[in-house]
């Protein structure tokens, strides 16, 4: 039978066809737990006398709520602190691995589950966070669920699902200098909308995907949500499986051969039919910037404001005028006149090696503009040791940016890194909903590369509006140099 | 889990669309480890305007939402669900859902019922034409009859099935047990188990310090 990959992958997991209107039980491969959709969850457990069925297919580590500085002393915000030692108390009486705050392998969920090699081509990976879709980069079905199924997950390593309808994204050609995977899933979204993706998972496809590193692939993945899809996913490739060689939870000798030859089949059928399919031309790319309050409001950076009185949907129109007054904009303003306070470098879409090194890149011997805030966050700890390695941080540091330690950060403002009412940001996270980086807040999601160029001039900016910024500067910022291990 | 067959309560008008789950219950709410009290936490940046449709009578004691399309984008958070829960909303109506919203308001028993836009907007002028006005919600007959309106909704089988009798997914789950386990006897063994751990050889992380702009 001919199929999608997302159709394939889901009749491999299939414990009980559902039938007649009822959900299909899906078996789970991988649950990641973090600190904040889990503590409801254990005590479900606990009140029902359940114990987790597969704590060798779960994973914990503590992300969300963890300050970026002063790891080594006591969590100064005491709710904060109680969550954490929540967390900590659910794994210790589970037997749950948790991975915590100044242990190298904690950081943002969707980064460790890659790095440690858990994260593997025709998985089913879930959890209790809308971004779980970034494990798709793997070619693995990967979403995010609400709190009640995490219980449910933790007490049978299953979920009830009804099936997914699938959309293809096809994107051809090759990235222009100075765009990255972060322009091209914002070009995406600003296509289909917010809504565009509901109820499907997207497959990635195309010359242009083939192209890209896995962590791109993963910047990709990781916003399908924002489309309104659950899930997206790329099949597997030599890419993928270079990226897997090696990693601590990885096959090795002949489990290896076996994983590659089960890989093998994991791609769409030539013939297969997919629900909805949306073809993008990527070498007509440029840097994109949102100017609304979803992730859908984008335009290219070159473009302005625009204006809601030219918009024809009613229920779009009055968005517009919304996102408009809330970010203090007037329409046909220029989007590069448009001046940020902090530039926020980070975040399960853009806080990985490669967003690290190319936004480096971009700050070496260069100093940032006088009074913005620059933060730099590593997706991991591992990241951050990495980063640190190829001495990026005092990069960052020269050019007068903080440099923390891992976590979610500002990307959704539940530590102390939080923006003030009227504040406006340039960030490499994943949604500028209003009050998203703090009450009041305003952001703009823009790539690593924006992000840099940004910070030198103050204005949103990309880096072909830098003085001195060569074709070789440009070339080198691919970010592709493999990631070195130990 | 709560039974529900039919529900009538005050319809509350929120004439928004793509209202995200960050509006729903904000970020600061989420550090909370129980599951419930989130009342407080319900639009708590939009109720901050005096005029938002939750502070005004007699829609703050309602408890059927309608609004725009693309109720429940975004995080997964089932706060949000919760909070509606607890504010008194036993049923959401829009054209359309949040796929995670959706899922997770089935777990928690909060009706979401999909109408269709031009359904959306009759009832909004009803409710804001007569504030007060009730909607019916009713399950069996997917339909929702609002002030001589009679709109038909959509929502899943198995969900609706679920909410009317009141039952949780994780005790029919349970029931089948011996298909898990005769699944969990089939997979191959290469795959990736997080016990016994492993790991990249163990570094020290430095502490970052805060440092001046």
């Amino acid at each position: 039978m001919s199929g999608t990959l997302a159709e394939k992958l889901w009749e491999d997991h299939l414990v009980d066809r559902g039938g007649d209107g009822r959900p299909d039980l899906v078996y789970i491969d991988l649950h990641m737990v973090h600190e904040v959709s889990s503590p409801q969850a254990f005590e479900g457990l606990r009140l029902a006398g359940r114990a987790v069925r597969r704590p060798d297919l779960t994973i914990a580590t503590e992300d969300h709520n963890t300050p970026t500085t002063d790891i080594d002393l006591p969590i100064a915000d005491e709710v904060s602190r109680t969550q954490i030692d929540t967390l900590r108390r659910n794994a210790a009486e589970f037997g749950v691995r948790l991975h915590s705050l100044g242990d190298a392998d904690q950081g943002i969920v969707h980064q460790v589950g890659p790095q440690l090699g858990l994260t593997m081509p025709g998985m089913t990976i879930v959890c209790g966070d809308s971004h779980t879709s970034t494990h798709g980069a793997f070619g693995a079905l990967a979403f995010g669920i609400g709190t009640s199924e995490v219980e449910h997950v933790l007490a049978t390593q299953t979920l009830r699902m009804m099936p997914f309808r699938t959309m293809a994204v096809t994107v051809e050609g090759t990235l222009p200098p100075g765009t990255s995977a972060k322009d091209v899933i914002l070009a995406i979204i600003a296509r289909i909308g917010t809504g565009g993706g509901q109820g499907h998972v997207i497959e990635y496809r195309g010359s242009a995907l083939a192209g890209l590193s896995m962590e791109a692939r993963m910047t990709i993945c990781n916003m399908s949500i924002e489309a309104g899809a659950r899930a997206g996913l790329v099949a597997p490739d030599e890419t993928t499986f270079a990226y897997l060689a090696g990693r601590p939870h990885a096959p090795a000798g002949a489990d290896w051969d076996a994983a590659m030859a089960a890989w093998a089949g994991l791609r769409s059928d030539d013939d297969a039919v997919f629900d909805t399919e949306v073809v993008l031309e990527a070498s007509d790319l440029e840097p994109y910037v949102t100017w609304g309050t979803n992730p859908g409001q984008g335009l290219p950076l070159s473009g302005a404001v625009p204006d809601p009185a030219a918009i024809v949907d009613p229920a779009e129109r009055s968005a517009a005028e919304r996102a408009l007054a809330y970010m203090d904009l007037a329409p046909g303003t220029p989007l590069r006149d448009i001046a940020v306070d902090t530039v926020f470098i980070g975040s399960c879409t853009n806080g990985r090696i490669e967003d690290l090194r190319a936004a480096a890149a971009v700050m070496n011997g260069r100093r940032k503009h006088p009074g913005l805030d620059v933060l730099v966050v590593p997706a991991s700890a591992r990241v951050q040791l990495q980063a640190e390695a190829e001495g990026l941080d005092r990069i960052f540091t020269a050019f007068g940016a903080q440099w923390r330690n891992a976590g979610c950060s500002m990307c959704l403002g539940m530590n102390p890194d939080r923006l003030q009412s009227g504040q406006r940001s340039a960030s490499t996270s994943n949604r500028n909903f209003e009050g998203r980086q703090g009450d009041g807040a305003r952001t703009h999601l823009v790539s690593p590369l924006v992000a840099a160029a940004t910070a030198v001039r103050g204005t949103l900016s990309s880096v072909s509006d830098l003085d001195g910024a060569g074709e070789s500067e440009l070339a080198a910022l691919d970010g592709r140099t493999p990631i070195q291990h130990g | 889990m709560e039974k529900i067959t039919t529900h009538t309560g005050v319809g509350i008008p929120l004439r928004r669309s793509q209202v995200d789950t960050d509006q729903i219950v904000p970020s600061r709410f989420l550090k909370r480890v129980s599951r419930t009290g989130f009342q407080d936490a319900l639009f708590a940046g939009w109720r901050l305007d005096p005029g938002f449709v939750l502070n005004q009578e007699p829609y703050r004691t309602g408890s059927v939402l309608v609004a725009g399309s693309d109720f429940g984008i975004g995080s997964s958070r089932e706060h949000a669900v919760w909070a509606l829960r607890d504010h008194g909303v036993k049923a959401v109506l829009s054209s359309r859902f949040g796929d995670i919203f959706r899922g997770n308001a089935g777990t928690q028993g909060l009706v979401t019922g999909q109408v269709a836009q031009s359904g959306i907007e009759a009832l909004w002028d009803r409710l804001e034409r007569t504030p007060g006005t009730r909607i019916t919600v009713d399950l069996r007959a997917r339909e929702v009859r609002c002030a001589g309106l009679v709109v038909p909704f959509a929502i899943d089988d198995h969900t609706r099935w679920r909410i009317m009798n009141g039952l949780d997914d994780i005790d029919l789950t349970l029931g089948l047990d011996d298909a898990i386990a005769a699944f969990e006897a089939t997979r191959p063994g290469w795959r990736p188990r997080t016990l016994p751990a492993r790991h990249h050889p163990a570094t020290a992380v430095t502490p970052a310090r805060r440092t001046a702009g």
